[in-house]
């Protein structure tokens, strides 16, 4: 028999309700697996015994016929969100031993239908970064390497935590967020399927706040059926979330198909940059000729200002960053840092000083400066003006076609600490997945082959506000015609 | 310029920090610089990327009466309240 931990989350769910396994047993083989991946640190805080009362509580649902969707499922859950009376640190030393009284929407949904969490996954501290590497609790390791190398590489930011143990055998599929690629990149450098929806589709609430104005759930998992069936679990209306939105949600999974005649791709001429990657560009057409086998018709199209939609990310997202987490003061949660004699303002600022790492005092730094006094307008109101522009590029493009195909990062995953000197460099890694999230659009990534060094590479496609279901067929589309079965070597037991 | 945005964002910067951060900061700010290049003359700023309307709701209680557990992460209480260093001299 297969081990457990390689089945899909839908041959899980189907041996599950065939009585070939119990929920005990699904879930024990996984905690084994959590603990043999420890040498990863992708887990910030396990939690096995709960993962073993939600299994027997699934085991007893399924004897009784009352078994949720995802009843006795091992999933990891990126600890941005809230989980009530389990520590949620948002990967910040300033959040440390933060017990949240409440728990989020999208896990409570989890919660509700019976899945059981295997712990809290690590990201980039306050979900900033691209590599996993600005974690307070030390960076996260990919279980994948190059061909004949033993050097270390991130699992991609700042779903790092998620994608790690997704990819490693640990959990069937994980929660992560996306505020300018943050699941869709690491899905990419991972070899796994990673899908944000359109902004507002899974509720914010409970979700710690990073750029409130892009920030959205979503979920990694290892192939578009199980990314369907999680992500049609936590999608829905929450009135606790004011910008969410009240719109029926289609049964993603019930509805997936590979077939994709009368569909129109885009392919924007912006996306191909100078100095591109000649395995990328290979890959990217042969991405184009998957999509037209499955019957769709290729058109190009254009995003002319797709090239100013990362400068723009990068006044917005610093600016709603600075607001939010003004609330981290050392008053009513978190850490405090009180220097002797000192006034509440020094204790503020040596809170901060000691509670934030690097990066995110560097955002925080931005973020203040374009929304200071004498440059707000030339900064903060300009980006959201070519903010309105990128978006309404998309609308645009989107009279010529349905989907938007492009590539999801321009390399493979690259050694840990090979750019942490560089943070402009850093950033440009976001370039093909930014724009998207501007436009608040669905987009997901899916593996479409491997580089010359046997690295995963992922294809990206954009949809239209709240066309999630066209995404996830297009996705399953080249999920089939690329048969990416690659999966890392297991080194770390 | 850094030492003032610090003072803003109330963050303490340890000796030494401030030189790294005027280069840094300055690299990122120049290539954000770009976006001056981009005619924006009668476009309007977006701050909501799906404009929603809001249904209002009854005024009611819908919480509340949840003090300890309010209470339970502060680094510092009195008496059922957050404890602050001395404001008032």
């Amino acid at each position: 028999m297969t081990a457990l931990t390689e089945l899909s989350l839908a041959a899980m769910r189907a041996g599950l309700d065939r009585g070939d396994f119990t929920a005990r047993e699904l879930v024990s083989a996984h905690i084994a697996a959590m603990e043999a991946a420890r040498p990863l640190n992708a887990f910030i805080t396990e939690t096995p015994g709960d993962a073993l009362a939600a299994a027997d509580a699934a085991d007893l649902a399924r004897t009784a016929g009352t078994a949720g969707t995802l009843a006795g499922i091992p999933l990891g859950i990126k600890d941005l969100f809230a989980t009530k009376g389990v520590r949620t640190t948002a990967a910040s030393a300033i959040l440390k031993d933060f017990v949240p009284p409440y728990e989020s929407t999208v896990t409570a949904k989890l919660k509700a239908a019976g899945a059981a969490f295997l712990g809290k996954l690590s990201l980039d501290e306050f979900a900033m970064g691209g590599s996993n590497e600005t974690s307070a609790f030390g960076p996260v390791v990919s279980p994948w390497r190059a061909n004949g190398s033993d050097a270390k590489l991130v699992p991609g930011g700042s779903s790092g935590g998620s994608s790690a143990a997704v990819a490693a055998r640990v959990v069937a599929a994980a929660t992560a967020t996306d505020t300018g690629g943050s699941i869709r990149q690491p899905a990419a450098f991972t070899g796994l399927v990673g899908v944000k929806p359109t902004y507002g589709r899974c509720s914010r609430w409970g979700t710690i706040a990073f750029a409130s104005s892009l920030d959205q759930a979503g979920v990694l998992a290892r192939d578009v059926t199980d990314a369907a069936m999680v992500l049609e679990t936590i999608s829905g209306f929450d009135p606790a979330d004011s910008t969410s939105l009240d719109v029926p949600v289609p049964p993603y999974a019930a509805q997936l198909s590979p077939d994709l005649r009368g569909m129109r791709v885009g392919i924007p001429r912006e996306y191909r940059v100078d100095g591109m990657d000649s395995a990328l560009i290979s890959l990217w057409d042969e991405g184009a000729r998957w999509l037209h086998d499955a019957g769709a018709e290729i058109v190009d199209i254009s995003l002319p200002h797709t090239r100013h939609a990362l400068a723009t990310y990068y006044v917005v997202g610093p600016a709603e960053a600075s607001s939010n987490l003004a609330r981290y003061d050392g008053v009513r949660y978190g850490t405090r840092v009180t220097p002797p004699d000192g006034s509440l303002n020094d204790m503020y600022a040596a809170t901060r000083a000691a509670g934030f790492g690097a990066e995110v005092k560097r955002r925080i730094m931005i973020g203040t400066y374009v929304l200071s006094a004498g440059y707000y307008d030339a900064y903060y109101l300009k980006a959201q003006r070519v903010r309105t522009l990128v978006a309404r590029d998309f609308q645009e493009g989107f009279g010529q076609c349905d989907l938007i195909l492009t590539p999801t990062t321009p390399t493979a995953a690259f050694p840990l600490g090979s750019r942490v000197e560089d943070p402009l460099a850093m950033y440009l890694n976001d370039i093909f997945t930014v724009p998207a999230s501007l436009a608040g659009l669905p987009a997901a990534s899916v593996p479409a082959g491997l580089d010359p060094s046997g690295l995963p590479l992922g294809l990206q496609l954009i949809g239209r506000q709240l066309d999630e279901q066209a995404v996830l067929n297009g996705c399953l589309a080249i999920e089939r015609a690329s048969n990416f079965t690659a999966k890392p070597v297991c080194w770390w037991k | 310029m850094v030492a003032r945005v610090a003072n803003l964002a109330k963050l303490e910067l340890k000796p030494g920090e401030a030189g790294h951060l005027v280069g840094e900061l300055n690299a990122i700010l120049g290539w954000i610089d770009q976006l001056q290049q981009v005619d924006t003359d009668g476009v309007e700023p977006m701050a909501m990327v799906i404009p929603t309307t809001r249904q209002w709701r009854e005024d009611i209680v819908t919480d509340g009466n949840r003090q300890a557990e309010v209470l339970a992460n502060a680094p510092a209480q009195n008496h059922g309240f957050f404890a602050v260093p001395k404001v008032v001299e």
